[in-house]
């Protein structure tokens, strides 16, 4: 996938009237084809939000909006508070954007600027292969590979913040003292899933900064990373937004590794090495054995999450829309 | 400031010393992002390989009943999913490519510059970021409730992949038409070719390289999803070729569910199912860069 940054929409050839009037039936019937696949979009997202929230309007009608902004998640008592699920999906998707933003951006600059065009192919080809890894996957390795490495770190790290103000509070030790399946170890690994999106996105805008700004620079006695600070980052940066953005709405829908990894406890906590759950993974444990008020609060869940990343993706699409509009009115 | 006259060689190439230290710390520092994106792939696909080459044999790759969990690996085999998983994929990508690659020839051939061209390009990108389980939960709700118990089957698992694949087809497709030299449509058009007719004889056979490699990424993302499946295929431990009725199962379902069970078998396979799912996504993948390697006519 990508955005048409630089895409020239100067285009649509033969739009001119055709000479005859009439054109043969299976002409038009192909256009007509041609429109319904397109439609097929808008009517599958129009469906997702009108079936999720029928199904989850069960839940809704009893539990209203203070279901949503409620924390307390009870099945035995049919009380489904979402905000811990909200929370645990915000947290861990901030925390993969700040592991795997700087790194990506690097790796796009790397490909774009510096390396030779001969080894930017083998470096795409492995970012590639980082996309094609199923999640499913990462999750395998995230909990029989990666928790029982880290959990030993974890209690590093806790003891050694203790009794430090704002540290303590982060990567202390909670009750039940640190876990290896956690809301740090669902970030690292969501990290590494929304690195391959978010580098792809950002060397497609970083290569349409324009040669001449470049040169300029260079020719201005600009180090390279002067060049790149001067010349490619006010061309690129909000393209890179966007681009950050994207990996965001990924890493908070990104739903199996999370459900293996996360450790499945409901709460809200400042300490990151604990414990969580997020909304794709709590669906994706729970639905199959849920039914009557449960299974519309979890479809429910499912409709927020569409919300929140759709939201997500069309801020990220009105920023880049923006920028170009900007660029081509320059 | 004046020239200085008595000092004839001016180093041009010198940046200043801090200058130069900065531009190679940055460097530096590009070059170890790489590294750090290499150390999880690397150890990733070390791991899968290591512990799933053991799994891995004839009797694994065919074998038609999946054992329990609490079986040890010499027993049954991963067949059901492989079948599950390659029938499921395959449909679904028979329904989401040409769909995909009609509504990109209608956003780029047809709709032009009008508002619900514009609508639908744009739809398109957003629907790119809906969430993978919001998929699954979409077609649970519309065909496996209204279908009852007959409604977990490898099709629903299919209309699943379909709709997270539709709007990547459409993407690539897109940007592959979108660099199709005007002057070919010009020229079939001054043939008197109709505009079907040059979409489909001119336009898309001059982008297929690109249309054909943008469709295998996505059937190669779409094959290790997991999440859309969870509710819409079922689960069941034997072998079901039809995919039009019955439940099924995929490998990416019995990856999920043998990674959360204690036992060392249900370990083990999980691990044999992860390679077997991870060489089928490389293979596309690799299939689709010799397609773009060898046969591409525009690019940027």
């Amino acid at each position: 996938m990508s955005t048409d940054v630089q895409a020239d929409p100067a285009k649509s050839a033969g739009s001119a009237s055709p000479l005859s009037q009439r054109r043969p039936l299976g002409d038009r019937g192909f256009q007509l084809l041609a429109l319904c696949a397109g439609l097929l979009v808008l009517a599958i997202l129009i469906g997702i939000a009108a079936s999720t929230a029928q199904q989850g309007s069960d839940w809704f009608s009893t539990a209203g909006f203070k279901g949503i902004f409620s924390t307390v998640w009870d099945v035995g008592n049919n009380q489904f508070g979402m905000m811990a699920f909200v929370f645990g999906t915000v947290l861990t998707s901030v925390i993969a954007i700040i592991i795997a933003v700087p790194v990506s951006v690097s790796v796009a600059l790397l490909l774009t600027e510096v390396v030779p065009r001969r080894w930017a192919q083998p470096i795409v080809t492995i970012i590639d292969l980082l996309a094609v890894v199923p999640s499913v996957v990462w999750g395998l390795w995230g909990i029989l590979v990666l928790e029982p490495w880290i959990e030993p770190i974890y209690a590093s790290i806790a003891s050694g913040v203790n009794g430090i103000p704002v540290l303590d509070n982060l990567f202390g030790e909670s009750n039940g003292g640190v876990s290896g399946a956690s809301f740090f170890t669902c970030g690292l690994i969501l990290s590494i899933m929304i690195t391959p999106i978010i580098t792809s996105l950002s060397r497609e805008v970083i290569a349409t900064v324009p040669a001449i700004d470049k040169e300029g620079a260079y020719a201005l006695g600009a180090t390279r990373w002067e060049m790149i600070r001067g010349a490619v980052w006010p061309h690129s940066q909000s393209g890179v937004v966007s681009a950050i953005l994207v990996g965001l709405g990924r890493a908070m829908g990104e739903t199996i590794a999370a459900a293996l990894v996360i450790g499945s406890s409901v709460q809200v906590t400042s300490h990151l090495f604990v414990p969580g759950y997020s909304i794709p993974a709590v669906i994706a444990n729970e639905f199959g054995e849920s039914s009557g008020e449960f299974r519309s609060a979890l479809i429910g869940l499912g409709l927020v999450l569409f919300v929140i990343t759709i939201i997500v993706n069309l801020v990220a699409r009105w920023i880049v829309g923006r920028s170009t509009r900007r660029s081509r009115g320059a | 400031m004046s020239v200085v006259s008595n000092q004839p060689t001016i180093d041009l190439r010198e940046p200043g010393g801090w200058r130069r230290s900065k531009n190679q710390i940055a460097t530096g520092l590009m070059y170890f992002a790489f590294v750090v994106i290499l150390v999880p792939l690397g150890l990733v696909i070390f791991e899968v390989i290591a512990k799933g080459a053991k799994a891995i044999s004839w009797q694994f790759l065919t074998s038609s009943t999946v054992p329990p969990n609490v079986m040890p690996l010499g027993q049954g085999g991963m067949g059901a999913a492989v079948v599950g998983t390659l029938e499921i994929t395959a449909f679904a990508a028979l329904i989401a490519v040409p769909l995909g690659i009609l509504g990109a020839v209608y956003i780029n051939e047809y709709g032009g510059r009008t508002w619900l061209s514009r609508l639908i390009s744009f739809m398109s990108d957003v629907m790119v970021g809906v969430p993978s389980i919001v998929m699954g939960l979409f077609i649970f709700t519309v065909w496996v409730i209204p279908h009852g118990l007959t409604g977990l089957s490898g099709l629903a698992g299919s209309f699943a992949l379909a709709c997270l694949m539709l709007p990547l087809v459409i993407r690539s497709a897109y940007e592959m038409l979108l660099l199709v030299p005007n002057h070919l449509r010009e020229a079939s058009y001054a043939l008197g070719a109709t505009k079907s007719r040059v979409t489909l004889t001119v336009v898309l056979p001059s982008a297929v390289s690109g249309i054909v490699s943008g469709s295998l990424l996505a059937i190669a993302r779409a094959a290790g999803e997991t999440a859309p499946l969870l509710f819409t295929v079922g689960a069941v431990e034997s072998t079901n070729t039809n995919l039009f009725s019955g439940a099924t199962t995929a490998l990416p379902l019995q990856i999920f569910s043998n990674a959360l069970s204690p036992y060392t078998g249900a370990e083990e396979r999980a691990w044999g199912c992860a390679l077997t799912l991870i060489v089928i996504a490389f293979i596309l993948l690799f299939v689709a860069r010799i397609v773009t390697a060898r046969f591409t006519r525009y690019t940027r």
